[in-house]
């Protein structure tokens, strides 16, 4: 492949044409390169990735031996994590707890956002930033009061104590993002529906949504991700009923005894739903992080 | 006519459900190799109380006494058992926090616990939590490079003697490093054995006025030796090592001796997961210039939370997993080697278990001798052999870990280390109130 793209630029003869080629040449030169560095970075992000998938093949013996690429796998540690927790109790409640936690923030951040972006008011730049600043809290210096006050509520360990706490930690981006996309839309196309007798509601369904809808849609996938990742509050407020699986990947970690094999094992069970997830939505989500960017 | 009389029957059939319900009670438990067995037993105890059922919330140490912290705090009631250590024990029964367990059954034998793991368990003289496994430390030693260098162990070596035979057996071209020890930050990590050895050296962690003595002369002694002895007979990168890098280390034969907690002995005795299994030898826990605090205590036990809603079933729980039955069950399912050490007396006068653990003397011996309430030559106002047993010494501890790792690392010398480990000590004592 590299032979056959710089053939033309070693035979080419001197003069205009060997000018134009050059340049040719130069791009596509200048083209596999970042070709080269986009793989190296791309495999440099995925290396520990593959490593994790790798050692829950091993043994506990060989995941801490010197690393190696050749041993015979076996799939002990995968029986074992299996036979100690129950992957599919943590699953479902990953899956209700990201997925309806996203669905709540985008309720109420699509309203907030097209306020904020189609009826902007003096204040709504001091707003946007107070959000995001709450970002900058460490969470743990919030923990006992939230615990408290989920202790009086009865929400500890509930499924809807976390949807609760994820929404709120997810709000300021969700809002964030979605902003930024209402903001790219013309102004136009809403009046547009106005002056055609449509009620605000009807203008969001049928104009804003399906118009922005990539924007929607990575903003969401978003919130998933960060949702599902999430192990500070999922490990502080739940205990058994509603533990998520960053709860799960804990328990198999251990500062005495050998268990590298089997947290790989559980990791890679934790992370699977999610990365196949990604990948049946890279399309909407490469789509949707560029939007309007081209325009 | 037929659903008006459905109803109430429906009705009585719900009630009836409701009482042959069992109760559940949810255990909060470390990840550790015992634990995880208690958890695999899990049948047989439901089997036995088919009116209770077991939730496990089982954590890695750390994340876990964070969790059960925030909980018990709180009276969050999220939990029925815990699992925690000596350092937490007196400290949260003092706080009202936990169930004193006095009116234990007699068949449970409280008398067949180990005399000094029920010291470090109890406050005001009443147990508050049951001990599941305890543990000393002491050195394990590799015989055949012992036998080829014509050395042999006396009864109790002197750390002198250790450094000696570091020097003699580091073979780093071959991969075999004189000695092992803990060198990673942390109050329950390198601090564990740096306290013991600062002990043994005559040192103490507070006057009788809580004046820190990090800066005193038996700390500087003690702490040059081990940057001394680890820096140049220590495998590399000793100071990112904790008990389970050390563990895999000594078990893959690249170190002549380890000096860390008994409980590894079954593990390093098993040939299916060490190397070494058959080229294993035992001494106590080195001193220097005094035997006191030479070797810590340690042990994980189980409490009942005031908070809890159903204590008489947790205590069902915790006397079952505490018992000599528990022991007996365990050498059943899994092997003498697998049960958890260092609790009963019965347990170490089984001929079976001597017989399959030539280790246990060295264990009992261990355990029975260390003192958490005189573990310095100097008097001291604490309890406790490897931690000092305040609410503050976490935080104390791992500032003074990172410290000595420092100076291990070669980042501080020792002296700069442990003036500013002083400074640390004496401005968290003095926020606190001891100094007042």
């Amino acid at each position: 492949m590299t032979t056959a793209r710089t053939k033309p630029l070693s035979s080419a003869e001197p003069g205009q044409l060997a000018q134009g080629s050059s340049w040719l040449g130069a791009l596509r030169n200048r083209r596999l390169w970042l070709g080269v560095l986009g793989w190296t970075v791309a495999c440099l992000i995925f290396f520990p990735i593959f490593w994790m998938v790798l050692t829950g093949f091993k043994t506990e013996a060989a995941a801490v031996a010197d690393p190696s690429l050749i041993f015979s796998p076996t799939l002990d540690s995968y029986a074992e994590v299996q036979n100690r927790a129950n992957y599919l109790h943590f699953a479902l409640n990953s899956v209700v707890v990201a997925f309806g936690s996203t669905l709540l923030a985008l309720l109420i951040a699509i309203p907030s956002a097209y306020s904020m972006a189609f009826l902007p008011t003096k204040r709504t730049k001091g707003t946007l930033l107070w959000m995001l600043s709450t970002k900058m809290l460490p969470p743990v210096g919030v923990l006992v009061p939230i615990y408290l006050l989920f202790r009086d509520t009865g929400l500890l360990d509930t499924r809807t104590g976390l949807i609760i706490v994820y929404t709120l930690m997810n709000l300021p981006i969700v809002v964030w993002m979605l902003y930024t996309f209402f903001k790219d839309m013309p102004k136009d196309i809403l009046e547009a529906g106005r002056m055609d007798g449509a009620s605000t509601l009807q203008e969001v369904l049928y104009l804003l949504l399906p118009l922005t809808l990539p924007g929607i849609a990575s903003t969401g996938l978003l919130a998933v991700i960060l949702s599902w990742n999430e192990a500070f509050w999922s490990l502080n407020l739940t205990s058994s009923q509603a533990a998520p699986l960053t709860a799960y990947i804990a328990s198999f970690s251990s500062p005495e005894g050998l268990f590298w094999a089997k947290l790989s094992a559980a990791s890679t069970m934790a992370i699977a739903p999610i990365l196949v997830f990604g990948w049946l939505t890279q399309k909407q989500m490469v789509r949707g992080l560029t939007f309007g960017a081209v325009k | 006519m037929k659903l008006s009389r459905a109803l109430p029957l429906a009705g009585i059939a719900a009630l009836g459900a409701s009482a042959a319900q069992a109760e559940t009670i949810t255990v909060a438990t470390v990840n550790n190799n015992d634990m995880v067995i208690m958890q695999s037993l899990t049948d047989v105890f439901e089997q036995a109380h088919p009116d209770i059922e077991l939730d496990w919330v089982v954590l890695e140490e750390n994340v876990l006494r964070q969790r059960l912290t925030t909980d018990i705090a709180t009276g969050g009631g999220q939990f029925d058992v815990m699992t925690i250590g000596t350092y937490e024990v007196p400290i949260w029964a003092e706080r009202d926090w936990l169930t004193p367990l006095d009116d234990l059954p007699e068949e449970y034998r409280v008398d067949d616990l180990l005399q000094s793991v029920r010291k470090g368990l109890s406050h005001d003289g009443t147990l508050h939590a049951l001990p599941f496994y305890a543990e000393s430390s002491m050195m394990y030693y590799r015989q055949d490079l012992f036998d080829a260098a014509g050395i042999e162990m006396p009864e109790q070596p002197t750390w002198q003697q250790v450094r000696d035979w570091a020097e003699q057996l580091h073979d780093p071209a071959n991969q075999t490093y004189g000695i092992c020890l803990r060198g990673k930050p942390g109050w329950g990590e390198n601090m564990a054995f740096v306290s013991t050895l600062v002990n043994t050296f005559g040192g103490r962690w507070f006057d009788m006025d809580w004046q820190p003595q990090i800066d005193s002369p038996a700390w500087q002694e003690a702490i040059a030796f081990y940057v001394d002895l680890l820096g140049n007979y220590g495998p590399p990168g000793a100071s990112s090592n904790g008990f389970n890098e050390n563990q895999a280390l000594f078990s893959r034969g690249n170190c002549a001796m380890w000096v860390d907690a008994t409980s590894a002995a079954g593990r390093i005795y098993d040939a299916s997961q060490s190397q070494v299994a058959d080229k294993l030898g035992f001494a106590p826990a080195p001193i220097a210039e005094t035997p006191k605090g030479s070797h810590w205590l340690w042990s994980w036990a189980l409490a009942i939370p005031a908070s809890s809603d159903a204590k008489e079933a947790a205590r069902e729980f915790i006397t079952w997993a505490t018992s000599q039955e528990y022991v007996e069950l365990v050498a059943e399912e899994k092997g003498w080697t697998s049960v958890p050490p260092g609790t009963r007396e019965s347990t170490y006068e089984n001929p079976s278990y001597q017989e399959a653990a030539p280790f246990a003397d060295f264990v009992l011996n261990a355990i029975q001798d260390a003192d958490p309430t005189d573990s310095t030559l100097e008097p001291n106002p604490y309890v406790g052999v490897q931690f000092v047993g305040i609410p503050e010494f976490q935080s104390i501890g791992t500032q003074v870990g990172q410290m000595v790792a420092a100076a291990l690392s070669g980042q501080r010398s020792v002296e700069q280390a442990l003036q500013a480990a002083q400074r640390a000590t004496q401005r968290t004592m003095d926020r606190a109130g001891y100094l007042d």
